[in-house]
């Protein structure tokens, strides 16, 4: 049974990186460029979440807020930083990403009631637990799963089936093909940065109640980064279930094996998926016919 | 023969890509309801003159008039809009795109639903067999029915004016021929304005009403096709046919006459 219990904890905790590496794959399907702040912007997203129920907002209104200021920050961030250096090699992109994140950090420790201090969310479900057949699972856990099942649920229903979700796919499967099509690619692009950001800032709001509100929390993007490597970078499913495998590892190894396994379990799983399956689980490789 | 109305000129029109200049002073005209088309070898700039009208490159001079409207250096979305879609060389389909969904891309910038279903079955009435693979990936069609949905993707946005880059590329004789007899259908049944670009000049001249010929970025020679087909310089460098000499050997090198 306990190894039940710990499979589901590791499972909610995977599920927060595979919404990370989300924002990960989004992004780079649509840019081709990868964004190192996307742990940062879960960050922000934390903490606007976090500012919204000190102000006594209930925490699911709380949620719905966060992506949608957490959208606007990514919009802004695609316009006023990143498409002035379109066109620049892909590492200047990711070094402007990587300074972003810096950025971010070193802003929230400015602001007013936000600091370097740890923070708790309160949560209404904090502290639950639900029992059935002899498991007893943290609410915040299941909270996670669920709210992840509704997200992704959407974001698969967009993507397959509205006008702007469908030219979203076209353009990142061929974007110049896009162009000649009409297809407004660069705002799509930044439609894309918002939609990841918010997707971000979900996955902040849903850590919160597990974890604390810290600056330094965005560094849990760096577990998520192998997380979309895993899934095969470039496939939306594949980054939730890369999150899932990393955080039941991770948690399986940290209750089973010696200290310290539990930190680097993720980077020893991508490495074993490189060398057996370089192209990730969910790799998609597509020909062009001539 | 239809009036005269020119729908699209192309006035002293140069571009570059970086700093190799591609075509060089470019100057044509298509007239409404006709095909026109642009012959020339590889790298003599046909495949510029499409990209430059459809907006994605950017001429460093000359004007672009379509429809009585200067047109140059702006966005490609914006030019769809007013009706001219590109049917890119190669196809360019989006291949993990369901055939149906790569055919309402094409229709992204229009907002009337039910034409864009009627055009939806104009297109099917065209190209069956697009009907019949509507839910497939396009990446997994044979190369001549991705030219199809290319070029129903370009029908589908409506345009007065299509760009139709190399259709034949990579496919047989048949199957081209097969193509073009729906392009000509398409001209004449539908009255769109095609701008054709073909490296295959007998075909290319042979359902086209006014060709172009460009070498090396300028437009050294332009006709009706039949005139064209008539000429001896082209019939010697485009349509291959060879005229024999007294002893029935050739011992000399021809010049071109517009060099």
């Amino acid at each position: 049974m306990q190894v039940l219990q710990v499979v589901i904890s590791g499972i909610s905790q995977g599920l927060i990186y595979g919404l990370i590496a989300l924002g990960f794959v989004l992004i780079y399907k649509a840019t081709e460029t990868v964004n190192f702040a996307q742990g940062e912007l879960m960050m922000l997203g934390a903490f606007l979440g976090l500012t919204a129920v000190t102000f006594g907002m209930p925490f699911w209104a709380a949620l719905p807020l966060a992506f949608a200021g957490m959208w606007v920050i990514g919009i802004l961030l695609e316009r006023v930083v990143l498409r002035p250096i379109l066109g620049q090699p892909a590492f200047t992109v990711v070094m402007v990403t990587i300074g972003v994140g810096f950025v971010a950090r070193g802003v929230v420790t400015m602001i007013p009631g936000w600091g370097t201090d740890t923070h708790a969310l309160a949560a209404p479900f904090k502290g639950e637990l639900v029992r059935a057949g002899g498991l007893v699972v943290g609410m915040e856990h299941i909270v996670v799963i669920a709210a992840t099942i509704a997200l992704s649920t959407a974001l698969y229903l967009f993507f397959r089936f509205t006008r702007v979700g469908v030219a979203m796919q076209a353009a990142s499967q061929n974007q110049l093909a896009a162009y000649y099509m009409g297809i407004p690619v660069r705002r799509l692009n930044s439609l894309i940065w918002g939609i990841s950001a918010g997707v971000a800032a979900l996955a902040g709001v849903l850590l919160a109640p597990i974890t604390f509100v810290h600056v330094n929390m965005g560094f849990i993007g760096l577990k998520a980064f192998p997380a979309a490597v895993i899934g095969g970078f470039g496939s939306l499913p594949g980054a939730l279930v890369g999150g899932v495998i990393i955080g039941v590892v991770e948690s399986l190894s940290g209750v089973y094996l010696p200290e310290g396994f539990k930190d680097i379990a993720a980077y020893i799983l991508v490495l074993v998926v490189l060398v057996v399956k370089p192209t990730g689980i969910f790799g998609e490789t597509a020909s062009k016919k001539v | 023969m239809t009036v005269e109305e020119p729908i699209l000129r192309l006035q002293n029109v140069e571009s570059s890509y970086g700093p190799v200049k591609a075509i060089r002073g470019v100057s044509l005209t298509v007239n409404k309801g006709t095909i026109a088309t642009v012959l020339g070898a590889n790298g003599a700039g046909k495949t510029t003159i499409l990209k430059t009208i459809s907006g994605i490159i950017d001429p460093d001079k000359g004007t672009i008039t379509f429809r009585g409207e200067q047109i140059q250096k702006r966005d490609p979305a914006w030019i769809v809009r007013r009706g001219i879609c590109h049917c890119p060389e190669g196809r360019e389909v989006f291949p993990l795109l369901s055939v149906r969904d790569n055919l309402m891309m094409g229709a992204y910038t229009r907002a009337d639903r039910d034409a864009v279903a009627r055009d939806l079955e104009m297109v099917y009435g065209y190209f069956p067999v697009l009907r019949d693979r509507a839910g497939e990936e396009a990446g997994k069609l044979s190369g001549g029915q991705q030219q199809m949905l290319s070029i129903s993707r370009a029908l589908m946005g409506d345009p007065d004016l299509m760009l139709l880059d190399e259709p034949s590329l990579g496919l047989s004789p048949k199957l081209t021929r097969e193509i073009f007899d729906i392009v000509v259908r398409i001209n004449r049944e539908r009255g769109k304005t095609i701008l054709l670009v073909e490296q295959n000049a007998n075909l290319a001249l042979s359902v086209a009403d006014h060709g172009y010929v460009l070498e090396v970025g300028r437009i050294v020679m332009d006709d009706t096709c039949e005139r064209l087909r008539a000429n001896p310089d082209v019939q010697e460098f485009y349509l291959g046919m060879k005229e024999k000499g007294v002893r029935g050997e050739r011992r000399w090198k021809k010049r071109k006459t517009w060099r």
